[in-house]
Parts: C-alpha cells; sequence; structure tokens
C-alpha cells in the first residue's frame, strides 16, 4: 500500500503552501484584501497539516504535528511592504506571489485527490473522509488566487 | 407642538395589527411664518437618511422657510425625522461654497468655471493618452439624485471606460447588495416598510432603527402602543431603544455576527420551525446549511459570542414560531466583520421559514443614505446599470447597444473596482486623477492617517465636487460648487424601493451648479461621442435623463418603465418595479417564491463566502439551474484584530439621531449641532470603574493606528466595547490639533471580503483616563447614548426646536 506515500506528500505540500500564503500576508500589508484573507486561508492549511499529520500515525508515519509554518522572513517582509507601499513595484510582485499560491494549491488539490482515489480503492473510510473534509477548502484557496489575480492584473499590467 | 430634540420621535398614534397606520403631519416653520404666509410648498423628500418621508419644502421671497410633511406620502404618512425638520437650514449657510476654486501655488483661490473645468479636462485628457483609463477614478456618494448617478456611470463607463467608479455606499450599503445579490440572485429589497403594519415578530440585526431611520420607528413604537403589539428581538451591543423595548435583547461580542446567526439557524432546524415544501419549491442549498449550522449549538454561540445560550433559545423560538416575521438589517451586521456572511444568514432565517413575499414577512436589508439604493440600481458602485451582470457577455452587450458604444468600451474583464481597491491604486501611483462628488472621504474612510496621505499626494489630481469646503476639499486641486437638496430637480429611491421626486424650491448660491449639469458640462468638453458620433451622454436635463434611465431599466428587477417625472409630481412615493404590469408600482418583490436568480438574468452568480471568490458562471448554472433562492452557509471565523491585553477593547463607531455623516449639513443646523455638539466615548459601568472614569471626564482611545480625546459617557453598552460616535471631523475647529477628533483615526483597514465593505466595528482598543471632567459627556441623552447616572441634564431644544405634530383630531 502507497497511501502512506501520498500522505506524506500530501503532508509537505499542504506545509509549503501554509508557508506562502504566510510570506504572502506579511509581504502585502498594504494590500490590506490580500493580507488578511491570506491570512485566514492559512489558517485552513494549517488545519490540515495537524489532521493530515493525525491520520499519519495510523498509516506508521511521524509526520510534524504543528510544524512550523509561519514564514521566517515575515517581519522582514512587513517591514519591507511598508518601506514600498507607495511604489508599483509591490504590485508586480503580488502577481507573482499570487500566481504561486495558485500554482502550490492546485499541486495540493491533485495530491487530495490521489488520496482520494487510493482511499477509495482500499476502501479507507478514514482516508476519504479526510480528503472529503479539507479538498473542498483547498479548491477555495485556488478560486481566490485566479480571483485576485483577474481583479488586479488589468491595473498592474497597464499602469 | 413638541420639543423635536427633546423627544425625537413625538406623540404616539397607536394602531393594531393590520390597521392602517394613522396619519400625523409633522411641520417646522422659521419665527414669524405661518402656512399661511408661505408663498409656496415645494414637493421633495427627506435627504437627511434612507428613509424618503415625503416632505413639501416651504418658500417665501425664494428662500427656504420651513418643511412640511406630505400625509399622503405612502412611507411617512406626514412624519417627519428630527434631522429633517431643522437640517434645511445648512443650506442658506453663509459658508457654502459659492464659485469654483483651483490650487495655485499650493492654496485654493478663487477662480472662473472655465478655467476650473478646463484645468480638469486637460488633465483628464493627458492621462487618457499617456496612462489610460486605468489612471482615472470616480468615487460618489448616496447623496445625489438617480439622474446623476446615472449620468456618471455612463461617462465614467462608456465615455472614460474606466472600472474604477464606486460610491461611498461601499462603506454604508455595500453588504445589503451583496447580500440580496447571493441570497436572490439579484439586488433589490424584498420586504415593504407596510411589513411593519402586519408582522407578529420584528427582528432588528445591528440595526438602531430609532437613530438611523427615525420615521420608520415611529411606525414600529405605534405598532407597540396599539393592540397586538409585535415582539422585537434585538442584536445590538448597545442599549439603543429598540433595544429598550426587546423582548429579547442579545448583544453579542463585536465581530461574533455568524457564530450568533448560525446558532439562531441551529435551533430554528433542531426544533423544525422550518417551511420544508417552500424549501423544496424555492430554494438550493438547505442541507449544506443544515450541516454547518450543525456545529453552533447554542452553548458554543454563547461561549464565542459572550451572550447566555438561554437567550440565543428565546430569540429563537420567537424567530422561529412567529407567523409573520419582519427583519431589518444595518451597520451592526455591515460594518462588522464576516459582514455578508453574517447578513445572508438573516435572508437565510426567511428563505427557511419561507416568509417572503407576503404582509409582514419581509426582509429589510436596510442602507443608511438617501440615493444609496441608485447608486447600486444605476451603476455607479462597482455594478453595472440596471442590476446588469458584468460576467455575463450578454448583459454588457444590451448596455452597449443602449449607449451605442462598442462593447469592449465598456470594462468588464473583472469585477468593478471597489474603492478601498482605488485608494490602494492611488496610493501606488497607478490612479492618477480622482474625482470626488458630494462625499467626504477625509473624514469617513478607515484609518485617517492613511486616506490623508493618500488624497494628500502630489502627484495625484483631486477634484471635489461639494457644497461645503470639506475636509477633502481641502486636500483637492480643483474644487467644484454644487447646488444643494432643494436647489435642483431629479428622483431618488429609499430602502423600500420607493421613488420620489425632489424638485428645486430655490436658487443655488452664488455660481453653483447642479450636479449633473456638472457631470454634462464635463462630458462636452471630453467631447464623449457614441459610434455615430453622437454627444454622450445624449441628454441634457434631469428629465430627460430619467426618461433615458427607465428605458435602461427596461425588463430589469429594477423597472422604472412606468415612472416619470410627471407621474412622480402627481403621486407621493412609488415603489419599483413600475411598468406596464404594475403601473402602481410593487409593493413586495418574491411573492410566490418567484425570484429574479436565473442564471441568464441573475445580477451577479455569487461569491465564496469566506474569500470573496466569485463563482464562474458554469458553477452557478449547475448549483441553480431554475433560479431558486440560494441558502448559503458559512463558518465563523475570528476578528482579525481581536482584544489582547495590551488593547482589551473592542472599538465600535457608528452615528447619533441628530447628526448624519461628517455633520457637513446638521452641523450647520442649530438645533442638531447643539443636541450632540462634540464627540464622545461611550463605556461600560464596570469597564469605567475599572479605569477609574466617571461621566464627563476625559478619556484617550487608542488603537495601533491613532488617538482620540474625548468626554467618556458611561451607558448600558455591553463590557469591553468602547463606542466612538464618526460625525467629527476637523472643519468646525480652529486647528486639527493633532487629528484627536475624528474615530476613523482609530479604525482598521480591512474589509468584508465579500463586499468589500470596510470594517468600523471590530478593531482593538486601550481606553485610559486623562484628567477628570467639570461635567457630563455633551452626548445625547434621548438615544442609545443615554447615561446611567443620574445627574446628567436631559438632551432639550426648546423653543427654537418646537415643531407642529397636526394629528387628524387636532394639533398637540
Amino acid at each position: 500500500m502507497k497511501l502512506a506515500l501520498a500522505l506524506r506528500e500530501l503532508h509537505r505540500s499542504e506545509r509549503g503552501l501554509a508557508v506562502k500564503l504566510d510570506a504572502v500576508a506579511a509581504r502585502h500589508q498594504g494590500d490590506h484584501a490580500i493580507r488578511h484573507v491570506a491570512t485566514d486561508l492559512t489558517g485552513w492549511s494549517r488545519n490540515h497539516v495537524d489532521e493530515i499529520a493525525t491520520v499519519g500515525r495510523h498509516y506508521g508515519l511521524h509526520l510534524r504535528w504543528r510544524p512550523h509554518v509561519a514564514a521566517l522572513s515575515a517581519p522582514l517582509q512587513q517591514r519591507l511592504s511598508e518601506l514600498v507601499g507607495r511604489r508599483q513595484e509591490p504590485a508586480l510582485v503580488l502577481l507573482a506571489d499570487l500566481r504561486r499560491v495558485y500554482q502550490l494549491a492546485a499541486g495540493v488539490s491533485v495530491d487530495w485527490e490521489l488520496l482520494a482515489q487510493g482511499a477509495q480503492a482500499a476502501k479507507d473510510e478514514r482516508l476519504l473522509q479526510l480528503s472529503q473534509r479539507c479538498h473542498p477548502e483547498t479548491l477555495r484557496q485556488m478560486r481566490w488566487a485566479n480571483a485576485m489575480l483577474k481583479e488586479l492584473a488589468p491595473q498592474t499590467l497597464t499602469s | 407642538m413638541t420639543d423635536r430634540i427633546a423627544e425625537p420621535w413625538g406623540a404616539r398614534t397607536p394602531y393594531g395589527r393590520g390597521e392602517r397606520w394613522p396619519e400625523r403631519v409633522d411641520s417646522y416653520l422659521v419665527d414669524g411664518v405661518t402656512p399661511e404666509s408661505v408663498d409656496h410648498w415645494v414637493q421633495s423628500a427627506a435627504v437627511l437618511h434612507s428613509n424618503g418621508d415625503g416632505l413639501d419644502i416651504a418658500v417665501t421671497d425664494g428662500r427656504m422657510v420651513g418643511v412640511r410633511g406630505r400625509a399622503i406620502d405612502r412611507v411617512n404618512h406626514g412624519r417627519l425625522d428630527t434631522k429633517d425638520l431643522f437640517g434645511w437650514q445648512a443650506n442658506a449657510s453663509p459658508d457654502r461654497l459659492t464659485e469654483p476654486l483651483v490650487r495655485e501655488d499650493g492654496e485654493l483661490v478663487p477662480a472662473d468655471w472655465d478655467t476650473a473645468m478646463d484645468r480638469f479636462v486637460e488633465r483628464s485628457k493627458s492621462l487618457l493618452s499617456e496612462h489610460g483609463p486605468g489612471s482615472i477614478g470616480f468615487y460618489t456618494s448616496g447623496q445625489l439624485f438617480l439622474e446623476e448617478y446615472y449620468t456618471l456611470a455612463m461617462i465614467a463607463r462608456a465615455g472614460i471606460g474606466t472600472n474604477h467608479l464606486d460610491g461611498n455606499t461601499r462603506l454604508c450599503t455595500a453588504t445589503a447588495g451583496e447580500a440580496l445579490k447571493e441570497s436572490f440572485g439579484c439586488d433589490g429589497q424584498p420586504g415593504s416598510y407596510t411589513d411593519v403594519d402586519h408582522a407578529d415578530v420584528i427582528a432588528s440585526f445591528g440595526h438602531n432603527v430609532a437613530e438611523t431611520q427615525p420615521v420608520l420607528w415611529m411606525r414600529m413604537l405605534d405598532r407597540l402602543a396599539g393592540p397586538n403589539p409585535p415582539a422585537i428581538v434585538c442584536v445590538d451591543p448597545r442599549p439603543t431603544p429598540v433595544a429598550r423595548h426587546a423582548t429579547v435583547h442579545l448583544a453579542p461580542l463585536p465581530g461574533t455576527n455568524v457564530a450568533l446567526m448560525n446558532a439562531l439557524l441551529y435551533e430554528i432546524i433542531r426544533n423544525d420551525w422550518v417551511d420544508h415544501e417552500y424549501i423544496a419549491s424555492h430554494a438550493v442549498g438547505f442541507d449544506e446549511l443544515s450541516a454547518r449550522v450543525g456545529d453552533y449549538p447554542p452553548e458554543r454561540a454563547a461561549s464565542i459570542c459572550d451572550v447566555a445560550a438561554d437567550d440565543i433559545r428565546h430569540a429563537a423560538r420567537l424567530l422561529g414560531t412567529a407567523d409573520a416575521l419582519l427583519s431589518t438589517v444595518l451597520q451592526g451586521f455591515y460594518q462588522s466583520h464576516q459582514a455578508t456572511a453574517a447578513a445572508v444568514q438573516v435572508n437565510n432565517l426567511h428563505i427557511v421559514r419561507g416568509m417572503l413575499g407576503r404582509p409582514g414577512c419581509g426582509v429589510l436589508q436596510m442602507n443608511g443614505q438617501p440615493t444609496a439604493q441608485n447608486t447600486r440600481e444605476c451603476g455607479a458602485d462597482g455594478d453595472l446599470p440596471g442590476f446588469r451582470n458584468w460576467a455575463n457577455d450578454s448583459h454588457v452587450a444590451e448596455l452597449a447597444k443602449l449607449w451605442n458604444v462598442e462593447m469592449g468600451q465598456i470594462p468588464h474583464y473583472g469585477p468593478p473596482t471597489h474603492a478601498m481597491q482605488m485608494f490602494r491604486y492611488a496610493e501606488q501611483g497607478s490612479l492618477q486623477m480622482l474625482w470626488v462628488s458630494a462625499t467626504n472621504p477625509a473624514v469617513s474612510l478607515p484609518e485617517l492617517a492613511r486616506a490623508r496621505s493618500i488624497l494628500g499626494q502630489d502627484r495625484l489630481f483631486l477634484v471635489v465636487q461639494d457644497i461645503f469646503r470639506t475636509e477633502t476639499a481641502e486636500l483637492a486641486d480643483v474644487v467644484l460648487p454644487a447646488a444643494a437638496w432643494g436647489e435642483k430637480t431629479g428622483t431618488f429611491t429609499n430602502a423600500d424601493r420607493t421613488v420620489h421626486l425632489s424638485e428645486k424650491a430655490v436658487d443655488p448660491p452664488g455660481t453653483a451648479r447642479p450636479d449633473l449639469e456638472i457631470f454634462l458640462d464635463y462630458a462636452r468638453r471630453m467631447d464623449f461621442r457614441d459610434k455615430d458620433g453622437r454627444p454622450l451622454p445624449p441628454w441634457d436635463d434631469a428629465e430627460s435623463a430619467f426618461d433615458a434611465w427607465t428605458k435602461c431599466s427596461a425588463g430589469r428587477p429594477c423597472d422604472y418603465t412606468g415612472l416619470s417625472h410627471d407621474k412622480l409630481r402627481d403621486h407621493s412615493g412609488i415603489q419599483w418595479p413600475c411598468n406596464a404590469e404594475h403601473p402602481d408600482g410593487t409593493e413586495r418583490l418574491y411573492a410566490g417564491g418567484r425570484f429574479s436568480a436565473q442564471p441568464d438574468y441573475c445580477e451577479s452568480y455569487g461569491k465564496d463566502l469566506v474569500t470573496g471568490a466569485p463563482l464562474e458562471p458554469t458553477e452557478y448554472r449547475a448549483m441553480n439551474p431554475d433560479g431558486k433562492a440560494v441558502i448559503k452557509a458559512a463558518e465563523y471565523l475570528p476578528p482579525h484584530e481581536p482584544p489582547s491585553p495590551a488593547m482589551p477593547f473592542v472599538l465600535n463607531t457608528g452615528r447619533t439621531l441628530y447628526h448624519l455623516h461628517t455633520r457637513t449639513k446638521t452641523g450647520r443646523a442649530p438645533q442638531l449641532r447643539d443636541a450632540a455638539p462634540e464627540v464622545w466615548v461611550e463605556l461600560a459601568k464596570a469597564d469605567a470603574s475599572r479605569l477609574g472614569v466617571h461621566e464627563g471626564d476625559l478619556v484617550e482611545v487608542r488603537t495601533p493606528r491613532g488617538a482620540v480625546t474625548a468626554a467618556a459617557r458611561i451607558t448600558g453598552i455591553r463590557n469591553g466595547v468602547v463606542f466612538i460616535p464618526f460625525h467629527y471631523g476637523y472643519w468646525d475647529l480652529a486647528s486639527a490639533d493633532g487629528h484627536h477628533r475624528a474615530a476613523n483615526e482609530l479604525t482598521i483597514t480591512d474589509w468584508d471580503p465579500v463586499s468589500k465593505q470596510p470594517l468600523f466595528k471590530t478593531a482593538a482598543a486601550q481606553v485610559m483616563l486623562v484628567r477628570p471632567g467639570s461635567g457630563a459627556a455633551p452626548a445625547p441623552t434621548t438615544t442609545a447614548s443615554a447615561p446611567i447616572s443620574s445627574g446628567v441634564p436631559d438632551t432639550v431644544g426648546g423653543p427654537a426646536a418646537t415643531a407642529v405634530e397636526l394629528r387628524l383630531h387636532g394639533a398637540t
């Protein structure tokens, strides 16, 4: 059974998404819609990481529960974002960041998909329920990044 | 005769359930003028709140000399709010703007109209050619007329072709519109004020109706004084007049509305106070709601919201067993954390109970400003005119055809830019010109230090169109003097879809011009043209603008095709939709469970209630192919700036009965000015004792963004909440003196991801005693700011504030 492998990969990718969202929230202090919603969405990924770690024990995994998911550079990023708040360059950085969030969330989404497929084949209710609980939130994270890109890109790319 | 400062709601005219609300004609005329000596009465309606009370303006020798309620008006049956009785006097204030101003060497100096307009037009043209339409933005109001918004919408969207047009309605009513779009696919108030006559339970969610719509509260008070009075459910952290009359008063911690609403719905579903037949025929999404609210038993909500679980059950029983439930919602929900998610739960309550479109069964998602509804309808607030869907190409094509412009000229590649994002673009420098009409963002936006720094930038060309030299005008490059209400003709629509005509009564001062004229002058100087080279907009006055609007509204939910200036002149308030099928207007929307939510017709496909991401058209079509009501569930999320040991209070801002907005008008009417002359801070008794603060002591309220110093009023507000009225800026002070007066010095920049409405009710604050006071705080004693200690002098107006209240059986 390679379900443990899928879980381990999911733990890694979900943690990566949490760190990225946290960094985006810190880096774009002046873009309040980004800052506050990214913080809320970091919470979703953190919960997912915890749930994966908890379930992982049943599959012989010792995944870190409550790992460090805050971006290490957050305080520096915050300070920087205040200093460049009046400039246009951060708008371009924001597009790049949202693009990365979208890609990472898409990766996590595929990982949930894989887990769910495997869980169905193995008739593993526990993993299937885990996926059904968490995967919709990953899709919402993806849609958010896409929607913000769509909203912000016209101004950034034409100014 | 009544002192209407001391008794804002006047005398009672009790009536019973299902009866007609009796008439009471309120009037106020200046000293020495009698009804017989008035030259003529000019038809209008109230503009100092959203209630739309019909009134006539008394004119003698070309001057306004008073006002009188219109007995035949469907909204007020003759009554007037205290603000309307006295506020009109501001029109004749000696400090009105009477000529344009332009900035020369850092100073605003008088100029003629050609100089001011040419400077402005020249800048517009050079920005358009060098940086494109995205460099120009418009920030308008909830105070202009329908004709003016529609004109502005055409200028911005078809003339300039910018996506950046929004109103200050973003601050007051965006969540109302958004909540209606989420639940019913389209904006449009479901209920009617006449629902007050029929309801057996009235629930007010974050809505201090007594102070925001005093005439609507008079109607409720008259029901309460009559036989079979309704039960009142009140959700508000303050001891409002509504709370004092409530059967159940829930005072949740600000920012926890979703948890509370979910618990109320939990009880309603658990007790099966649910209209399953209605849901099966007319709604989608019930199962998701049922599952979601399953996580919110009253005990859990009680611990989140800090209210008693039994009170939640009691309120749920009233809501769940009402046979005609009327709900009203306002800023306590709209300007609080998870605004749309919370307001949508009120809609859900009515959908699951099948209580829509029948007498007494209404939702009133309110707004604060007199013409905010028109900002929404006409597309001046981040939607397309006529409740058209920017994400539906056929709607955009329809509009392009109507306007005779290329479809590509109307930006629809993304949602229209909301105000807070426009200010962000200005902060970053990509938005370089902002035209502000009839609003005062330098006092009304959150986090004022930031707002001032954005508006005051040299690189931002700021045009301000107003009737007074506001705090925002002081930062402008060009100031345009506008005619006020009563000095121009136009129409506007209140919070229950009632359309009124407001006629010109007197001339504007100096060279001030109606806003419509200014917009059209700009369009002509910019030489906007349609595909066939005809001038855009093609109209030239208020009546032709209105007629053009009726065509734009044809077939849409806000259908005005049955209305004209003449018809409105013959009546006193008609509710849209008004068309051939409904020539007398329509009292309630959604009768028989018929909604405007069909995928091809709806105004919006809806959004994610947490992230705000719009649904794709295909997703919406799959979810709601038949255009039913949409029940949307939401999880509770903690506020973004919760109280902490260093900042233990939750800051709440709001208004008082005697003022509107930044007091540009009400602060210039002596009776209103004196009733609430200066800012104050409300504290609960337990909190005040702990801080050693007594009534009238000077306190400082501080947040990470600034500090406000004011006298403390000790009230029955819930513990842990500090309230400051937001009306007080700096125009009537000799100097701004470090900016320690406006409540928005303290507020956080954060907005609801769905409606984009800024949050003014959830920020963490600390409170400190500065020094003992020498008397009571300057807060009214008649309202939610009533003191709990004795010895505070009553708020009275005296002889200058005496108004006539004429009832059928004689004057009182």
